[in-house]
């Protein structure tokens, strides 16, 4: 009883899921349903494949802004290069040259990211405020404030698809998402790379005594952001087989929410991969289930804010009376 | 040991001094002679003398610290890099096209710099107490949305009057969060980003705002108006410059803001009231976004709901080009203003020079780190970071 | 002292004749220093004596300039902490440098996590590993342990253990006992005898002669980046190390000027806080310095902080002059003559990015109104320039850039410049040199004198007893013991405290925590 109690203490973020889906299930009606909850993963999965590589850049004490101007690019990238000239004798298979490119793009411009801050030692929230700034003008720029549709169906096909899995047809896109959680995740915890973002977070002066490479370090885990931002930005192009030059504007905002939320702290050293994943699952459980209650869409912005902050109160409350309780025991 | 107010002759006498003075010497300077030291005042004196006497020319070399014993660009950069930046940019421009420099074009690069501009006045201070606003561009929104939509039900006076309580009720929520409960200002002005827009979609009802008469009302003033040939938010702008650069270096709470943007518990063991000091930051902050909301809705004589969507990362972006630290303790309001006009000028200038209008994005991000770049890599003394 | 059996005459460790200069500043010049395995070799100096700079050659951060480093008597150019720690130097920093969210066995093998396929940790191999290293310490808790739950004597032995990583040949000590109890700090102290006894050689910097005199085998002295010779411990004394350090002599008069104080100024009934003290009553007169004598967490600092307001209290209360204090906030304690002189000057004494004037500012700020002075601040720098001898070129010289002595004496004039009856302060020469450590001794013997109340909160007995007119010995929160003017000895004050700090430290085994 206790560890559970310590557990949902330390972990709120889990309690907060729990308590929204029985909440929804008893009182949006169609909420409790597994074609819902396939709906709710694919929701989830543009902010969430972007807020996996998050969690990476902010455990190690940094930030990027420019994710969502990234994701426009990839995107954009994405839809234009399967007409591009050097693709045109590969027929059907010029989507998978584009989306070589897509994720190329993505890992240039998070490389660009990581090369600045590692070598420029410039603050990430002001390199990355920069580029969100830049980004978004290269977007448009190249599309000339223009939307741009796919010509090959199958490119939005492949965005609609399941795979059938048992009884079930689940989407491509879901299954994809949670498979990169797991990898994610399994790349933070067990591997050296991922145990050296904590070391580099929690303390950078440290790390570099180790003799932890702490510059491209950084700029690794900045790339992976990159390459990640790009996927969302293919998945949610397939989806709606197509790319507008204003995709993804305030997606850094509910990204870094989603991973505020899962307890991640700012100041780096302290996160998990499966709590930016139930953060970012709160927040698309809360936008399906406010639609399907009929509450206008205005509302969620508000609820949102009102959360993000009410989880700093409580993550306030909780360590003071961790201290006290030390203090006293 | 006389002291002299000229900033960079301190610099100099300091880092002389520091030079000059060999490990085991005792006694503070002024006990015994210390020719070096003396040599250094010397020149100082020389320096001023020549200040007063020789005009614009010796006013600027000063300035620059062109006269000093140790004169290096790295410091010049370091202290006068967005002036340079700005004269630079200024001279190009101006070179390159005919059109730039005459009355009418810096008159409307700076009218519509003015909205960003204020909204950045305010936000430099709470920036210079170490905190963040980023939800100054939702607060713009809704108090634009506020004040345009009452303007014709209540009339324009009261409408101010609501969207000023509205816009001070925002300040007064972020400045309880961050002052009061000590919560993390990046998040919790995140949150009010979006609250905030959450309220604005909701008054609106997702609907736009427009003033129907907008040829009759004196409202037309602060957006339109003019007195003595030069537009009413150019004045507005320059007029809250001036008065919040006197707050900031003339009065104790500006001293409190730098206090506890330099070391936060430091002041506190000082007696400085730390809650009420931020708290009034978020409202300074508030009131120049209503400032700049009252300007916005009286130009346009209607709003969008997202009319200020995006505006604090610009604000924010030319706080930054200005110089000022985003860990708090250094900033300058008249550093601020260069830096809101640094922008501006720059996206005139590619206009005017044909580039499509989202060039000056691409321009504005390398302007941003080179910026800071610069600043931080002067400080440190190298260009690169010490990152292996 | 049990000498180690066959002290080995080739040194492990070498250095000669090496200098290394900054701009305007030679730091080191011509120092030779050398540790032998199985010894251990204490050095000191006062502050700016080139103890850290030599300490950075040896661990490769700086290159010297002349002069050579060698290791087992192979000379070695080291180019990086990391290229020193494979060749068998550890250096055991101040600041801990631990990642608190990590496993302490993550922690050991810092930046070498061993690997397995696809940059997997081979988390058996760490974990035996880290075992047979908290082994060879005798440490009890699990290498799976998050640093963050661990003590702080705790972490200092994760530190060591990380220092034993490699074949270790000379662990490098840099203050370790400034944040131990008395307790762990003879823990340490063991430890590194059983190093000795290992053929470890082992460097200890240190500023507190008590130790230096209990640990070493012999004393290198540094004055101003030049050797001043090395020593036999066995052969020499205190004064002639402090002699060396500082230059000159010094001297050894039996204290005759306790002072009884006058009027009342400060009255404290009864005061209570939690997770603090209890029970809290004393008296402090204006002319006499009352001296707080504790352990750490013993709740010494935490009385300073109620009296100044920044601590809330649930019972008693506090009298200044006669008159209650009701705000209990620290605008409230300046306004009524109280300052606050805190202990860690960066972090509570100092705006370090602002100018002289700005910080002398700060303090008497409130009285101004809403207008700023820059004019009286200028004059309040002139003033406090000449009165504490600042070192600072002119009044909007960043403190940044002054050196350590001369920012306490900027925090020092800050609380003067309030004009206060009552001078609460907090640890005045922690990490201060030998020669400045006298120099603010007399400060505050002449500022009594002068008819100031003051307080003096220190964990190092030496200093309690060369200024307090009075002694109030704190226990777990409690006020134990009250000694006056003669009374106060070595012998006395100790006594208040391990009289009752046996009893209770037996009972509580190792926890820092005063109320556990």
């Amino acid at each position: 009883m206790d560890k559970f109690k310590s557990f949902f203490l330390e972990q709120p973020i889990w309690a907060f899921l729990i308590a929204i889906t029985v909440f929804f299930s008893l009182f949006a009606p169609n909420f409790f349903d597994i074609q819902n909850f396939e709906n709710i993963l694919i929701q989830a999965s543009t902010l969430g494949i972007i807020a996996l590589g998050m969690t990476l850049v902010m455990i190690n004490g940094n930030i990027d802004l420019s994710v969502g101007a990234i994701l426009a690019f990839c995107a954009v990238v994405m839809v234009d290069a399967q007409s591009w000239p050097i693709f045109a004798q590969l027929g059907d298979w010029a989507i998978l040259g584009a989306f070589f490119m897509a994720i190329l793009a993505g890992m240039a411009l998070g490389g660009l990211n990581g090369f600045l801050v590692w070598k420029t030692g410039v603050n990430a929230f002001i390199v990355t405020l920069g580029a969100m700034i830049g980004i978004r003008g290269l977007v448009f720029v190249y599309t000339q404030e223009q939307s741009l549709f796919a010509m090959n169906f199958l490119f939005s096909d492949i965005g609609m698809s399941s795979v059938p899995l048992g009884p079930l047809a689940v989407p491509t896109i879901a299954i994809l998402f949670l498979v990169l959680v797991a990898l994610v995740h399994l790349l933070l915890t067990r591997t050296v790379h991922g145990r050296n973002t904590f070391a580099v977070g929690g303390n950078p002066e440290a790390a570099v005594n180790a003799g932890i490479r702490v510059g491209p370090h950084m700029f690794v885990n900045y790339l992976i952001l990159g390459g990640l931002t790009g996927l969302a930005g293919v998945t949610l192009s397939s989806q709606m087989g197509a790319a507008t030059p204003n995709l993804g504007r305030d997606y850094e905002l509910w990204v870094i929410t989603g991973v505020v939320l899962g307890g991640t702290k700012l100041a780096g050293g302290y996160g998990s991969i499966l709590r930016s994943f139930a953060g970012i699952l709160s927040i698309a459980i809360l936008r399906n289930g406010m639609n399907m209650m009929q509450v206008q869409a205005f509302y969620v912005y508000v609820i949102l804010g009102g959360i993000l902050i009410a989880v700093l109160i409580l993550d306030k409350q909780l360590s003071s009376r961790k201290v006290r309780l030390s203090e006293q025991v | 040991m006389p002291s002299s107010d000229d900033s960079s002759g301190e610099l100099t006498s300091g880092t002389r001094r520091a030079a000059a003075q060999p490990p085991r010497a005792s006694g503070p300077p002024e006990a015994g002679p210390d020719p070096v030291h003396q040599q250094s005042q010397e020149a100082l004196h020389e320096a001023e003398e020549a200040v007063v006497a020789g005009g614009i020319g010796a006013r600027f070399r000063a300035l620059l610290g062109l006269d000093s014993p140790d004169f290096s660009w790295t410091k010049v950069l370091a202290k006068q890099g967005i002036l340079l930046a700005f004269v630079i940019a200024m001279v190009g421009f101006s070179l390159a096209s005919d059109r730039f420099l005459s009355f009418d074009n810096f008159s409307s690069v700076l009218r519509q710099s003015s909205i960003i501009g204020i909204m950045a006045l305010g936000v430099t201070i709470v920036v210079i107490s170490g905190n963040l606003d980023l939800s100054v561009g939702s607060m713009l929104s809704f108090a634009t949305i506020l004040v345009v939509d009452l303007h014709d039900k209540i009339g324009p006076a009261p409408a101010m009057a609501v969207a000023l309580v509205a816009a001070l009720a925002c300040g007064a929520i972020n400045g309880t969060l961050v002052g009061v409960l000590r919560l993390n200002s990046l998040i919790v002005t995140l949150g009010m980003l979006s609250a905030i827009q959450g309220f604005t979609l909701i008054y609106s009802g997702g609907q736009n705002a427009d003033i129907t008469n907008q040829s009759d009302t004196w409202f037309a003033f602060f957006g339109r108006g003019e007195i003595a040939g030069i537009a009413v938010p150019i004045l507005l702008f320059l007029g809250l410059a001036i008065i919040l650069e006197w707050v900031l270096h003339g009065t104790t709470f500006g001293r409190r803001i730098f206090a506890i943007g330099s070391k936060a518990s430091a002041a506190e063991y000082s007696g400085i009231n730390r809650v009420k000091t931020v708290f009034f930051s978020y409202l300074i902050s508030a009131f120049c976004v209503w400032c700049a909301a009252v300007v916005m809705g009286s130009r346009v004589m209607g709003s969008q709901n997202t009319v200020g969507k995006g505006y604090e990362l610009l604000v924010l972006a030319a706080i930054i080009v200005g110089g000022a630290s985003l860990l708090g303790g250094s900033g300058k309001i008249s550093k601020t203003v260069i830096g809101v006009l640094l922008l501006g000028f720059i996206q005139n200038g590619l206009l005017l020079l044909g580039f499509s209008y989202w060039t000056q994005w691409l321009v504005t991000w390398v302007v941003i780190i080179v910026a800071v770049w610069l600043d931080v890599g002067a400080r440190r003394g190298r260009l690169l970071s010490p990152y292996a | 002292m049990i000498q180690p059996a066959e002290p080995s005459k080739t040194p492990v460790l070498s250095v000669e004749g090496v200098s290394k200069s900054f701009p305007g500043v030679k730091a080191l010049d011509g120092v030779s220093f050398e540790v032998r395995p199985g010894e251990v070799m204490a050095l000191v100096g006062e502050n700016g004596a080139g103890k850290s700079t030599l300490m950075k050659v040896i661990d490769g951060i700086y290159q010297p300039e002349e002069g050579s480093v060698s290791i087992g008597g192979e000379t070695v150019a080291l180019q990086s902490p990391q290229d020193a720690k494979r060749r068998g130097i550890a250096m055991i920093h101040q600041e801990l440098s631990l990642v608190e969210d990590l496993s302490v066995a993550e922690n050991l093998f810092l930046g070498e996590l061993p690997r397995k396929s696809l940059g997997r940790v081979d988390w058996k191999k760490l974990y035996a590993d880290s075992r047979r290293l908290l082994d060879r310490l005798n440490c009890q808790f699990s290498p799976r342990a998050l640093i963050r739950n661990l003590t702080v004597a705790h972490k200092q032995l994760v530190e060591i253990a990380r220092a034993l990583v490699y074949e270790t040949r000379v662990v490098i000590f840099d203050e370790p006992t400034t944040s131990l109890t008395d307790r762990e700090r003879l823990l340490l102290f063991e430890i590194i005898r059983d190093l000795r006894s290992q053929g470890v050689g082992i460097v200890y910097i240190s500023h507190k002669m008590d130790e230096i005199f209990e640990l070493s085998d012999r004393i290198t002295v540094l004055r101003d980046g030049t050797p001043q010779g090395v020593l036999e411990t066995a052969e020499t004394d205190e004064d002639s190390v402090v002699e060396r350090m500082i230059g000159r002599k010094v001297s050894h008069a039996a204290r005759t000027d306790f002072r009884s104080g006058e009027d009342v100024v400060l009255q404290v009934s009864d005061l209570w806080s939690r997770g603090a003290f209890r029970e809290v009553s004393f008296e402090l007169r204006s002319g006499e310095i009352l001296g707080f004598y504790g352990l750490i967490g013993s709740g010494r600092t935490e009385i300073l902080e109620a009296i100044f307001g920044l601590r809330k209290c649930y019972r008693g209360e506090i009298r200044v002059a006669g008159e209650r204090l009701d705000k209990h906030n620290p605008e409230e304690a300046i306004a009524r003559g109280i300052a606050l002189i805190p202990e860690d000057r960066k972090e509570n004494g100092l705006a370090l990015s602002l100018a002289c004037d700005r910080n002398l500012g700060m303090t008497v700020m409130n009285q101004w109104g809403n207008l700023a002075h820059p004019s009286r601040e200028k004059r309040l720098f002139e003033e406090y320039r000449e009165k504490l001898s600042i070192k600072a070129p002119g009044p909007s010289y960043p403190v940044d850039n002054l050196s350590g002595g001369n920012q306490q004496k900027v925090v020092i004039g800050k609380w003067l410049a309030t004009e206060p009856r009552i001078l609460l302060v907090d640890e005045p020469t922690r990490g201060i040199d030998v020669g400045s450590k006298a120099q603010i001794h007399q400060l505050l013997r002449d500022l009594a004198a002068e008819g100031y109340a003051i307080i003096v909160v220190s964990s190092e007995m030496p200093e309690i007893i060369r200024v307090s007119d009075r002694v109030l010995s704190l226990y777990e929160g409690r006020i134990v013991s009250e000694l006056v003017g003669e009374e106060i000895s070595e012998e006395s004050v100790g006594r208040a405290i391990t009289g009752v700090g046996e009893l209770a430290s037996t009972a509580h085994d190792s926890n820092t925590s005063p109320e556990s």
